[in-house]
């Protein structure tokens, strides 16, 4: 006897849409809390410091570079290490959230092919347990501001708007860059390498003044440098970025979440047969 | 279903369907074909060498499941069996035909795949309910079940990579069975365990039964299909090769297997 109800999933009008992902997705937001916490608990399950770990890392490179710019090079800039600490923060956070969603869609993958879970799900965890560890490492910016005495500044309050747009952006790489190493598996190795050369151009641990200026616009093409620049101007300058400063950042921002979104979701129906 | 001799498809039959499969068909690209680099990708294109060689895991499948039915399925290793659970689970698309399903499925994840080593048991059962699609009120509803029915006692506690094999597949499958589905998919979980427990999952499974569940399963233990099924499809090479009464399509298949 033929079913006369509204089936539950029909395959034939199931097609993974941009919208009807994030639906999905909102149906099993549990499951993000869930993968978040697993992912900040188990990480440092096993050291003693546990947590701390996420403050000590920035930390230590903070010092080694301040340490290393500081004698060698006889930088000129007032409070490095707060400048130094201020970049390595927002490129840590876009680092570590891209390289999470890589692997954790490319090996963690092995569910999708077992259960049925909405495949951003992945993507978007990542960026949570990377935004949680961006938080927890204010806490060293702080500490190194008050022993460095650097000024506190009000301007330091768009902090919130900086780090939103920088998410939109690491988001939207993150779910192009994961949907690029499915089909390609050598993309993972690869982009190790332009995580890299891509830090280096991108002024974060060295001023910007050291650039040539007859080089500068093209500095200003990549995207990294826009958002280190708003989330390091109300830390480092005490003012809050300029209307020129900020529409490249937000630009980039909201522009490669849509395309980022978009790109990922018209593959949605191949990762179970690839990963 | 009180009366044994009964012809076990007649109680069905006016069953509304839950599950159609309406000319289903599933192709794999083989490993072989697959391209691993930009360079290769670039090459092949200039040389419009992207041949993609298809393999028909399933191919023209049509079926329907009755609601409450146990439902059965035999066939050999590679004959597709675990494709056809995907493609009803909603993992795979079809690459051809049409899918309907009318319940909610609750997959069995084999043995607790989904489980972080380093988590405790209690952490792990939130976490792979989560996974199911289970929401946190509904895990605490049946966390107290949970952990009674896998008898872990404290060891709820304690990290998952401190657990026996036994003890792993028992949370599995309470976590899994926790709530009653409207469809239960079981691939090849009965056989874990030992023979005490075995006899619990059995218990469960027919009283989600006797509640009105639909039950879809795949084993390689013969018998035991043949007493707990309603109906067997017998799949061969990815096509549809009989399909009826328990004992028929079992007898038909040892005979071919002999």
């Amino acid at each position: 006897m033929a079913n006369s109800a509204k089936p539950v999933y029909d395959s034939a009008n199931n097609r993974v849409s941009a919208i009807t992902e994030l639906k999905e997705l909102g149906k099993y937001r549990y499951l993000l809390g869930q993968l978040v916490r697993r992912d900040i608990l188990t990480r440092y399950k096993r050291s003693v410091l546990g947590v701390a770990w996420t403050m000590l890392n920035p930390l230590g490179t903070m010092l080694i570079l301040t340490f290393v710019f500081s004698n060698f090079f006889k930088t000129e800039v007032p409070h490095f290490p707060v400048y130094i600490l201020s970049g390595l923060l927002v490129w840590n956070y876009f680092s570590q959230a891209t390289n999470a969603a890589i692997s954790g869609l490319v090996w963690g993958g092995s569910l999708l092919k077992r259960i049925y879970i909405p495949n951003t799900v992945f993507g978007v965890s990542a960026i949570g347990t990377a935004l949680v560890n961006l938080v927890i490492s204010v806490v060293p910016l702080v500490i190194v501001m008050l022993v460095d005495k650097a000024p506190f500044y009000w301007s330091m309050l768009f902090l919130p708007v900086a780090i939103l747009i920088l998410t939109a952006f690491t988001l939207g790489f993150a779910l192009f860059i994961s949907s690029l190493a499915v089909f390609f598996p050598d993309v993972g190795e690869m982009y190790q390498v332009v995580l890299t050369a891509w830090m280096y151009l991108t002024p974060i641990i060295y001023p910007e003044t050291l650039i040539a200026p007859n080089l500068l616009p093209y500095f200003r093409i990549n995207p990294m440098y826009w958002m280190v620049k708003i989330y390091r101007l109300p830390v480092f300058e005490g003012r809050v970025p300029t209307w020129q400063e900020f529409l490249p950042a937000l630009g980039w921002g909201l522009g490669m979440l849509v395309v980022g979104w978009l790109y990922f979701t018209s593959k949605s129906e191949e990762y179970a047969y690839r990963v | 279903m009180s009366d044994p001799q009964a012809d076990p498809i007649n109680n069905f039959e006016n069953a509304p369907d839950i599950i159609q499969l309406d000319n289903v068909s599933v192709s794999y690209r083989l490993p072989s074909e697959r391209i691993g680099t930009f360079k290769e990708y670039a090459i092949r294109t200039l040389q419009r060498k992207i041949r993609i060689e298809n393999f028909w895991a399933l191919t023209d499948i049509s079926l329907q499941v009755k609601e409450g039915e146990v439902f059965g399925l035999v066939g050999n290793n590679g004959a597709g069996k675990s494709t056809m659970l995907k493609v009803i689970s909603k993992v795979l698309k079809p690459s051809k035909g049409r899918v309907r399903v009318y319940g909610k499925i609750a997959p069995l994840l084999e043995l607790g795949a989904g489980f972080h080593p380093e988590l405790s048991g209690r952490e792990n059962v939130f976490l792979n309910g989560a996974l199911l699609g289970y929401s946190r009120e509904e895990m605490e509803a049946v966390f107290d079940d949970i952990v009674d029915f896998s008898e872990l006692g404290q060891f709820i506690n304690s990290p998952i990579r401190t657990y026996s094999s036994g003890m792993y597949a028992r949370l599995g499958f309470a976590v899994a069975t926790a709530h009653m589905p409207e469809i239960l998919i079981l691939d090849e979980i009965l056989s874990v365990g030992d023979e005490a427990f075995q006899r619990k999952c059995n218990q469960r499974m027919k009283s989600f039964q006797q509640a009105g569940a639909t039950v879809l399963m795949v084993s390689h233990g013969l018998d035991g299909l043949e007493t707990m099924c309603d109906r067997i499809a017998w799949i061969d090479h990815g096509k549809l090769r009989k399909i009826g009464a328990p004992q028929d399509v079992i007898a038909a298949y040892r005979e071919e297997m002999a």
